[in-house]
């Protein structure tokens, strides 16, 4: 009886332990990351431009524009989970290998697919968030519909009634007349993004990624969720209509060098 | 032998309550029926509000027959100082405090926020409205709790929640750049906001010595100490210079 009962106190110290350690780690696909390893590659990487503390405080912190990513928050901006929820690992997991545009993140790449699972897990351990809390679920990303007339003139009504203009401006080019005031959380300037200047987002380049974005937002930036602002085909038509901002451009350009020959 | 099955299941407990799986009960406060009632007053000239120039979107502007101001520092006549959060900061009877049913509802109207500061308990339900015919975006950054931004079109209603403790999480639009708004959270009821006269009142108090603080947005937060007994009504008046 007492034997018994030593046993699955036993087992029940060996599973919260167990559970512990697996905070520690990260699962993207099959693959399992270590926060051990992980540690190894930040200080080897990372930890320049993000500090040995994660708090994006690095010796190259100073030089960079937008500043590297404060652990320490839990806050991020590239994710498949709604505003104010945790990421999965796996967005984690894809911003290092895909790198933020416009910024001094590069893509990691180079690195082994293990290698950058490491390092996700080791990135959690900045922040007790991710031992407290679960990440959000997911958000579904619908069939994209065809990029009709139709749905670019909706996106273009969607993009004024929606305050969009605001900040990236009646023409897309990040001017709108809020923008000079805009801050990231930690108060320092930030830019709205110029659909003009090319679809390098900063999570991604698809018209799903420039979808799931308006879904959740990039957190920690001014940038919102319009996830009960919109219905998902409206968020489509924003997409498409973002879409034509970048080819106007290019068609006045092309128009423009005809006319100086 | 004894002794180690006395340690195992301790050591069980707390191997489970650092992973934060386990949270342990309390029990309920006993009734309580005493209260804190007083004023909130501003001394000195009080600073001129500077008005906001809403011309960027003309449905803010058209929503104002006089020229909107801003609320930093709202005083009233007689130096009543609204918009001060006073609330217990020492002496909370231990306990878990159920928040309310009723949601606390924040308006954006006239592109402002109403209330300019607002008191809730924590996870109590936070329904947001959107009164203009304009399109809202509402960002908190908080320190302690996550933050998250939500878009909110005319009539559409959003519900939110925060989990921990914050005195005060400041609320903006960033479409509407001069939209400003503080949301004050606690895990207990005793807490109130001064309101236009510079009234507040925290009702339900268990007898107790308490630490009572008032925090205002721009002239920071005072402390009084103060001891309330069995159903007792105690004044406290607070004094804010800039």
């Amino acid at each position: 009886m007492r034997i018994q009962f030593r046993l699955a106190n036993t087992a029940v110290i060996v599973m919260a332990m167990m559970s512990c350690a697996f905070s520690q780690d990260s699962h993207i696909g099959k693959l399992v990351g270590n926060a051990k390893r992980g540690k190894e590659l930040y200080q080897r990487y990372c930890i320049f431009c993000h500090g040995p503390e994660g708090d994006g405080r690095g010796e190259s912190a100073p030089y960079l524009d937008p500043k590297p990513r404060d652990f320490t928050k839990a806050l991020f901006k590239c994710r498949s989970t709604p505003s104010g929820t945790l990421p999965l690992d796996s967005d984690l997991y894809n911003t290092i290998s895909r790198g933020v545009h416009a910024s001094g993140m590069p893509s990691w790449k180079p690195l082994l697919r293990q290698e950058r699972a490491d390092l996700v897990a080791y990135i959690k351990t900045f922040s007790s968030s991710f031992q407290e809390e679960q990440p959000g679920t997911a958000v579904t990303i619908p069939p994209e519909p065809p990029d009709s007339v139709d749905s670019i003139k909706r996106g273009a009504e969607l993009f004024e009634s929606m305050n969009c203009w605001s900040c990236h401006g009646k023409d897309g080019r990040g001017h709108g007349p809020s923008a000079a005031s805009l801050t990231d959380s930690k108060g320092y300037p930030i830019t709205p993004f110029d659909f003009t200047s090319g679809t390098h987002f900063k999570c991604g380049d698809t018209n799903q990624e420039m979808f799931r974005d308006l879904l959740t937002g990039l957190d920690g930036t001014p940038m919102p969720s319009f996830a009960s602002a919109m219905k998902p085909e409206h968020m489509w038509d924003v997409v498409h209509y973002i879409r034509t901002l970048h080819e106007k451009k290019h068609s006045i350009e092309l128009k423009s060098e005809t006319q100086g020959q | 032998m004894r002794l180690k099955s006395g340690i195992i299941p301790i050591l069980t407990l707390a191997a489970i309550s650092l992973c934060g799986y386990l949270s342990i009960g309390w029990a309920k406060p006993p009734d309580a029926t005493g209260s804190l009632k007083g004023t909130v007053r501003f001394e000195g000239t009080a600073p001129k509000p500077t008005r906001i120039d809403m011309s960027q979107d003309p449905i803010c502007a058209k929503a104002h027959s006089t020229p909107p101001t801003t609320e930093d520092v709202v005083v009233g006549s007689g130096g009543a100082l609204a918009n001060v959060v006073v609330y217990v900061s020492e002496g909370v009877p231990a306990g878990s405090y159920e928040p309310p049913q009723q949601p606390a509802v924040l308006e954006q109207r006239g592109c402002q926020y109403k209330p300019h500061v607002l008191a809730l308990q924590a996870s109590q339900k936070l329904s947001i409205v959107n009164s203009d015919e304009t399109t809202h975006n509402i960002h908190p950054s908080p320190n302690n709790n996550r933050e998250w931004n939500m878009t909110q079109p005319h009539g559409i209603p959003l519900e939110q929640t925060f989990a921990r403790a914050e005195v005060a999480i400041p609320v903006k639009c960033n479409v509407h750049p001069w939209m400003h708004g503080y949301i004050a959270v606690f895990k207990h009821p005793f807490f109130g906001v001064s309101d236009k006269g510079g009234n507040f009142e925290i009702k339900n108090l268990p007898p107790g010595n308490y630490t009572i603080s008032a925090w205002q947005e721009k002239l920071g937060t005072q402390t009084q100490k103060v001891t309330v007994g069995t159903g007792e009504s105690k004044t406290l008046d607070f004094s804010f210079k800039q």
